[in-house]
């Protein structure tokens, strides 16, 4: 038997609202599914399952509050189903919360729970009959057999919703939730800077002949490229893109970008594209108007929010030349992206005038340094003198 | 869905560009319609939200909306007009 714990989405959750199961007891799920909605701090989040295997127990129900890591559901995986009830060695557990934080704790004696699980009774649902109300082998037996009279679901029921689901959180929650990960961050990690103006003039007329070649529909914006750029850089800068844990750096070798998104609202959302540097630029562009349109739904799945390995924060568009972000832990980088705007370039003894982009870099001083993250902004500036090659 | 050439009834228009603004921003809705307003300022619909509003209204009309086009599309009266007109 395995457990589905509330997990944590993204560094400043402690705790989440089961808001709707997509699954009962007895549905099979696969690995990648989407099985309940979470309200966090962020939004409601779409969560998914990674492992397959048959949900046994649901735990929590819809409307209730819980700690991160709270066992929600229990399942018997597929590699539980291989090799049935024998005591052989136990599969690492994933970490528990304490106790007190379990809700709907059952009273029953381990022969009870043990006989429960090998007949499939859900504990909670049964009245226990023992000494403090504690749930006797008998009491499972007795459910077993009523169960067996009464036809079980077997398909995925319709979902029950909570009466507290809003989409999008306050922006007083999101403000709060934002507040403890830059707290955390300016706290935990010394950042530092670099910038560098980059022309991006032929990115710009590049950008102007396709999209008057290419349909609509797959037009594409600066921020695609430079996306793509930032990734193809950063694969030869490991440096920067992974997660700093327990103490040490841990580079990942998938490049995910988070994207920041300031909702209307009021509030940050930093959802990510995966494996952005072998993605081609147009799949670039309308994953990112997805997931944008998604964010601002209040639509985002758990692996957009937990996948990112470095974050990008645009603020260009709001008039602004350069931005110097604070890092997401537990990443160790974010690039900051100015506006594009045309400015003096000096170039062989002339003044021309020019498309310009300031980009940004902070970075984590445990992980890499100056030497390392000039490296990085060199090659991304590099990169994006060939626009066609991206 | 409308021919090219053929100019579009101005309430169906309407309806076709609220209902893409809606779509690019869901959490406008509620909020009282500015019909003048400048999308990007008022509204502060950014270039990835206005591509995916301009892409819907395409889908919505079938009308290819060239970039060089932008400056007709604003704001929500002026793409009713764009869209009625042309």
């Amino acid at each position: 038997m395995s457990d589905f714990l509330m997990p944590m989405l993204g560094a400043d959750m402690e705790k989440g609202t089961l808001v709707k199961w997509f699954i009962t007891p007895g549905a099979h799920v696969n690995r990648g599914d989407v099985v309940a909605d979470v309200e966090t701090d962020k939004g409601v989040i779409a969560v998914e399952i990674w492992q397959s295997g048959d949900i046994e127990q649901i735990l929590v129900e819809p409307g209730q509050e819980v700690a991160v890591g709270t066992v929600l559901a229990k399942m018997r995986s597929v590699a539980d189903k291989e090799r049935p009830s024998v005591p052989g060695p136990k599969i690492i557990e994933q970490p528990m919360p304490s106790e007190a934080e379990i809700p709907q704790r059952v009273h029953a004696s381990p022969l009870a729970k043990r006989i429960a699980e090998d007949l499939g009774v859900d504990l909670i649902k049964i009245k226990g009959t023992g000494p403090n109300g504690a749930i006797t082998r008998a009491d499972v037996e007795g459910a077993a057999k009523r169960l067996k009279e009464i036809p079980q679901p077997t398909v995925i029921a319709e979902a029950v919703a909570a009466p507290v689901t809003t989409g999008v959180a306050s922006s007083d929650q999101m403000r709060r939730a934002v507040a403890a990960a830059m707290v955390r961050s300016k706290r935990d990690i010394p950042h530092y800077y670099l910038q560098t103006d980059v022309n991006v003039q032929k990115l710009m007329s590049w950008l102007t002949e396709e999209n008057r070649r290419i349909p609509v529909t797959e037009r594409i914006l600066a921020i695609a490229p430079i996306m793509k750029a930032i990734a193809l850089g950063l694969r030869e800068s490991p440096e920067f893109n992974g997660f700093y844990k327990d103490g040490a750096f841990q580079p990942q070798s998938d490049i995910n970008l988070g994207m920041i998104i300031s909702l209307r609202g009021g509030g940050l959302v930093a959802p990510g594209i995966t494996a952005v540097d072998v993605a081609s630029v147009p799949e670039i562009m309308s994953r990112l108007r997805d997931l944008i349109e998604r964010g601002r739904r209040g639509k985002l799945r758990s692996s957009e929010i937990t996948s990112p390995t470095v974050t990008i924060s645009s603020l260009g568009e709001q008039g602004v030349d350069v931005v110097y972000g604070v890092i997401y832990p537990p990443q160790v980088a974010l690039v900051g992206l100015g506006g594009i705007r045309e400015r003096p370039w000096a170039d062989s003894g002339m003044v021309g005038a020019a498309h310009q982009l300031t980009i940004t870099v902070s970075a984590d001083h445990r992980v890499s340094d100056g030497h390392l993250g000039s490296r990085l902004l060199n090659r991304i500036s590099e990169l994006l003198q060939n626009p066609e090659a991206l | 869905m409308c021919q090219a050439g053929e100019g579009m009834d101005k309430q169906v228009a309407k309806d076709i560009v609220l209902k893409a603004l809606y779509e690019v921003a869901p959490d406008l809705e509620g909020v009282e319609v500015k019909y003048d307003a400048d999308l990007r300022r008022f509204y502060d619909i950014d270039s990835v939200d206005y591509l995916s509003f301009i892409i819907k209204l395409h889908k919505q009309t079938g009308r290819d909306i060239p970039e060089a086009d932008y400056p007709k599309l604003t704001s929500i009266d002026r793409a009713v007009a764009y869209l009625a007109e042309n």
